[in-house]
């Protein structure tokens, strides 16, 4: 088994706000965060996939192919949008990264018509980042 | 489970140099860094707690309260310090990057996952970088080792 992984960057803006909580407890929680203006980040997305290396091709998968998925199912989606406001899957679930690294990993996973996705792995910043492993 | 990590930074100065060894042991075994007058590095610690997603708030655990912890455990105890002479951790055994990653695990898993809502997340793993290209891991009882 090989993997592989991909980087791609994406610039979103987002904001932490749950409605089940009062507004003072939404500042306590989640502090400048809380602001509803939003703030953005850069986000560094690294999408790993699990194969055997083809013999005719020497390849796990094609990355043209996952290069092409990576866009039109997350960069399409979320680069330079506001989570928040944007992306329906953020309608009713807070854009926190782990939450947009599970929601990544559920509109890729269906999409790849090779491999297995591994891991999806979504820095914030360079100092602090999420993995995923689909369970 | 999702595993969020986050990066610290902090500086100190060490010596390895072992009392069960002789001194020619030491200058074998340890090279530059048995230098009696210590040498330091820049040390980055990343620090992985796993767990479910609290649906109420969307995270895994209070990142705040991880970097309170952080600062009072790690960065105020060792940054800044030469670690043979300052702090009590290392009386009695070498301060080797090992050993500073799994005494930085033991301190933080006391600390972590303990209180309230934040329960269902644990210290899943210590990564501690003495240089950009040497490395440690030390997961609990699970240990790994990885340099480069």
């Amino acid at each position: 088994m090989i993997y592989l992984t991909r980087r791609a960057e994406f610039s979103a803006s987002h904001f932490y706000h749950s409605p089940a909580l009062s507004a003072e407890e939404n500042r306590r929680i989640f502090g400048k965060c809380n602001n509803p203006h939003g703030h953005g980040h850069n986000y560094t997305l690294e999408v790993t996939v699990a194969g055997e290396i083809d013999p005719t091709t020497g390849m796990v998968l094609d990355l043209k192919e996952l290069k092409k998925v990576l866009e039109s199912e997350v960069l399409d989606l979320m680069d330079h949008r506001f989570l928040n406001k944007e992306v329906p899957a953020f309608a009713a679930k807070i854009p926190t990264t782990e939450n947009i690294a599970v929601e990544i990993w559920k509109l890729l996973a269906p999409k790849l018509s090779f491999g297995k996705l591994h891991r999806i792995r979504l820095y914030e910043t360079p100092d602090l980042f999420v993995d995923y492993y689909g369970e | 489970m999702v595993y969020l990590t986050r990066r610290y930074r902090f500086a100190a100065a060490h010596r390895l140099h072992s009392d069960a060894l002789t001194a020619e042991e030491n200058r074998r075994v340890y090279g530059k860094c048995n230098n009696p007058y210590g040498h330091g590095h820049n040390y980055v610690v990343e620090v992985t707690m796993a767990g479910e997603i609290d649906p109420a708030t969307g995270m895994v655990y209070d990142l705040a309260a991880l970097d309170g912890i952080v600062q009072e455990e790690v960065l105020e105890r060792f940054d800044h310090t030469h670690l043979n002479l300052d702090v009590e951790n290392f009386r009695g055994h070498v301060p080797t990057t090992e050993n500073l990653c799994v005494e930085i695990f033991n301190l933080l898993e006391k600390k972590l996952g303990g209180d309230g809502a934040r329960r269902s997340a644990r210290l899943a793993r210590v990564r501690l970088e003495e240089t950009s290209s040497n490395s440690f891991q030390y997961e609990g009882e699970r240990t790994t080792e990885s340099r480069k």
